[in-house]
């Protein structure tokens, strides 16, 4: 990306989604707890390649992040999280529906 | 202290969460959320709890801290000196992180990015605008600051020298802007009403 010619700075500006501040309080808790380190989210970011900053959203980069750093953390396998993303994914549509608290996300 | 946030660039990015459409990656949020409760990594009320902490973040704070230095000639050296003590003294915590405070004067005006990704001073600010993690933002903030300003509207005089600052994981920087003329004798919460987010990153300056 760098060097890359940029243009002017884009000034939208969004508030940020209920989902979006989860994803920033499980970074800040699991690294707080010592699942991972910065260095190692910052791997997994690097390693997304640059579609990634094109096609995501920068928390969905993080959420990628966070995931690919809890499985090599132990906290849980990949096939528990394939399992219960079905899981999630059963109960409805939206965020609200698939939330058990029913929270809008 | 965690880097604050990731490579993005909402330049192309497609919008952020529009609707309550269950995405891919908002189910994965759900099922690692779940998982990390199920496991006893965490409970729904720690995850509750941080949220809400992050949500009382916001530039307000920043602005009682500048307000303070402006009125306070003392407190104004120490935060200059040591930005996280001098935070930490108004009840601001910092946590690991190093703040360095820099003050704009009559001949320098600072401004602050993060050029790997969105590096901010989070418990002053809340968390950075989308246009801070911007490519465009981060790459030309470091290569033609002043251009980056003028679109902001921010037009300084030739003599005004430019500094910019890089954001890392552990130091964080604010800008302590010049406090505006004809603010004599104002008291510290009307001058904080001056202090706006984007005057503490450096791409504004404040208005009476």
């Amino acid at each position: 990306m760098g060097g890359d010619a940029a243009g002017p700075v884009p000034r939208a500006e969004h508030d940020f989604a209920l989902w979006e501040k989860r994803v920033d309080a499980l970074m800040v808790l699991c690294s707080n707890k010592g699942l991972f380190t910065v260095d190692g989210l910052r791997r997994a970011l690097e390693e997304m390649g640059p579609e990634a900053f094109e096609s995501m959203t920068y928390y969905e980069r993080w959420m990628s992040a966070v995931a690919r750093n809890l499985v090599d953390a132990g906290a849980f396998t990949a096939d528990e999280l394939g399992a219960k993303m079905a899981e999630v994914a059963a109960r409805g549509d939206s965020y609200a529906e698939a939330s058990l608290d029913g929270a809008a996300g | 202290m965690p880097h604050d946030g990731h490579e993005t660039d909402h330049d192309h990015a497609p919008p952020a969460d529009a609707d309550d459409r269950l995405t891919y990656w908002r189910r994965m949020e759900i099922a690692v959320r779940e998982l990390l409760v199920e496991k006893g990594v965490t409970t729904p009320a720690e995850i509750a709890a941080q949220v809400t902490r992050m949500d009382a973040r916001s530039p307000a704070v920043g602005a009682r801290v500048v307000a303070r230095a402006w009125t306070d000639p003392a407190f104004r050296d120490r935060l200059i000196a040591d930005g996280s003590a001098a935070c930490r003294e108004m009840g601001v915590e910092v946590e690991a992180m190093k703040l360095v405070a820099v003050a704009n004067d009559a001949e320098t005006h600072n401004v602050v990015v993060c050029t790997l990704c969105s590096c901010y001073p989070r418990n002053l600010l809340g968390l950075p605008p989308d246009w801070y993690k911007s490519r465009a933002y981060r790459s030309r903030t470091v290569r033609e600051p002043r251009a980056v300003l003028a679109e902001f509207g921010l037009r300084l005089p030739e003599g005004v020298a430019v500094r910019v600052h890089d954001s890392t994981a552990d130091m964080r920087y604010l800008v302590v802007p010049r406090r505006p003329e004809g603010t004599d004798g104002w008291p510290a919460e009307r001058l904080a009403g001056l202090v706006t987010r984007d005057c503490m990153i450096g791409v504004a300056v404040p208005q009476t």
